[in-house]
């Protein structure tokens, strides 16, 4: 089976979809850290560029990318679920809170 | 590594790949002019832009800075300055001068447009025919100072783009060449890994301390960038926050110690790997990096930012199917094999560095193919 998603760094709580992903769709991604593989069950559609969770994140928990905070969870999110702007955002600009 | 490379060498031993004699208006009321000229006499290339007027304090120095720095860049054989009136004018020959390449001002004032057209029609004719002659010779690939910066970024620019850039910015390095990036706000939630890189204290000294005025200027306006970074652009193509960008934007600056860091428009006098102060708006970044003497771009893009420049070639990469597709006549290298892992980064790395070394050598890019000569000047606050 070729891979559907690419993920950054070993740890990373994200990979990103290389082509469009169906929901329920049992996939594997390839970790280019380490050539490893992993598979996740998608939960959502998830479209081709976009984020995919690979562990199940808290609320107000960081979400890992390049082995680096990318942002926090805004509500929970389970393994395989679509992650993009409804679930996750910027700890950096924070005008206005 | 490739050494059939060919370019012009200048006056004052700097390196070009391109052979422009440029018009270059002093102010917006002398475009007309510079315009008029360049269609007299075609092959020249006038340059347009918006300001020129009542600029005071640091944005006046930086308006010069720009446009001295663009006429003296390498890829310019000549220049021919039009301006409304002549101390400006000559403040930009004078200046010019010092490359010791041919150039002469004309102003507006007490001639009209049409006696100053004719005027600088045929010195520009002059110019044109002189630059006609220069023939490229070899030059060293260290020699060719590039520049870098991404737009329209997405997921595909951190996996695939930017990493290449990266991989071939290393290279460059590695064989004594300068690379200058920027892009200063764009770089908040990585800012850290590059001040780690900052080859001295001193140095991270003044890349933290150009970051952190960037980043209090836009907070000073009473105002977050959500809604501009990430832009609806980097959204669509899956960028969730600035963090994510960033870290996908930092891959195209590979590994190598930041050597200095330096304020917008300021030519590296380091090689090696150089930061500049600049936005993270397309044209004006490359307008400045231009004005530092970088002779050739990188831009990665993931959506498709279109973006040219009138003096600096502006070699596009895309890891994105979808853009790589619907968007052909303005990609200049393709490596959306590596998403697929058809080939490895230093596979995709040769493939853009022989693109460099074709377009170094007179290959035409895809954005000098379309007329893309997007040309802007930074401005600092509005004039008085």
């Amino acid at each position: 089976m070729s891979h559907k998603f690419l993920v950054h760094n070993v740890g990373d709580s994200v990979g990103v979809a290389i082509e469009d992903i169906e929901a329920g769709e049992q996939i594997q991604g390839v970790i280019l850290e380490d050539d490893s593989v992993v598979s996740v069950e998608s939960r959502d559609f998830i479209p081709l560029g976009h984020k995919i969770a690979l562990v199940d994140l808290d609320e107000n928990s960081k979400v890992i990318e390049y082995r680096v905070p990318i942002g926090v969870a805004t509500k929970k999110i389970y393994k395989g679920s679509y992650v993009h702007t409804h679930n996750l955002k910027t700890a950096r600009w924070k005008y206005g809170e | 590594m490739e050494n059939k490379i060919w370019g012009y060498r200048r006056e004052n031993g700097r390196v070009g790949i391109r052979n422009h004699v440029v018009i270059m208006p002093v102010d917006d009321i002398s475009n007309a002019a510079a315009e008029a000229v360049a269609k007299i006499v075609p092959g020249t290339l006038a340059i347009p832009h918006a300001y020129g007027r009542l600029q005071y304090g640091p944005d006046l120095d930086l308006f010069f800075k720009t446009i001295i720095g663009n006429c003296s860049n390498p890829n310019v054989a000549a220049v021919v300055v039009i301006g409304i009136e002549p101390n400006w004018t000559n403040r930009i020959v004078e200046e010019v001068q010092k490359t010791g390449k041919p150039v002469a001002g004309f102003s507006i004032e007490r001639y009209g447009d049409l006696s100053t057209i004719e005027k600088a029609a045929r010195t520009a004719q002059k110019f044109l025919q002189d630059a006609s002659e220069i023939r490229r010779e070899p030059v060293e690939l260290s020699e060719i100072l590039v520049s870098i910066k991404c737009g329209e970024s997405d997921t595909t620019t951190g996996l695939g783009s930017c990493p290449t850039v990266g991989n071939v910015v290393d290279r460059l390095i590695d064989e004594g060449g300068t690379v200058l990036f920027g892009e200063t706000s764009e770089l908040t939630g990585g800012e850290h890994l590059i001040a780690e890189r900052c080859a001295t204290p001193e140095v991270k000294q003044k890349f933290l301390s150009l970051y952190q005025n960037y980043v209090e200027e836009i907070a000073s306006k009473g105002v977050d960038l959500l809604g501009s970074q990430p832009t609806e652009g980097n959204i669509r193509g899956g960028l969730t926050t600035i963090e994510e960008k960033a870290l996908g934007n930092i891959e195209k600056t590979g590994t190598k110690p930041v050597v200095d860091a330096l304020g917008p428009a300021e030519a590296p006098v380091k090689a090696g790997l150089n930061f500049m102060d600049t936005s993270s708006a397309a044209a004006e970044c490359i307008t400045l990096m231009a004005a530092g003497g970088a002779v050739v771009h990188f831009f990665p893009t993931g959506q498709g930012n279109i973006i040219g420049h009138p003096i600096v070639p502006v070699i596009k990469l895309s890891a994105n199917p979808i853009t790589v597709s619907t968007m052909s006549e303005h990609i200049d290298v393709d490596v959306t094999g590596l998403l697929k892992r058809e080939y490895n980064l230093q596979q995709a790395g040769d493939l853009l560095l022989d693109i460099l070394i074709r377009t170094i050598n007179g290959r035409l890019t895809a954005a000098e193919t379309l007329g893309h000569r997007e040309f802007v000047l930074t401005k600092l606050y509005r004039s008085a």
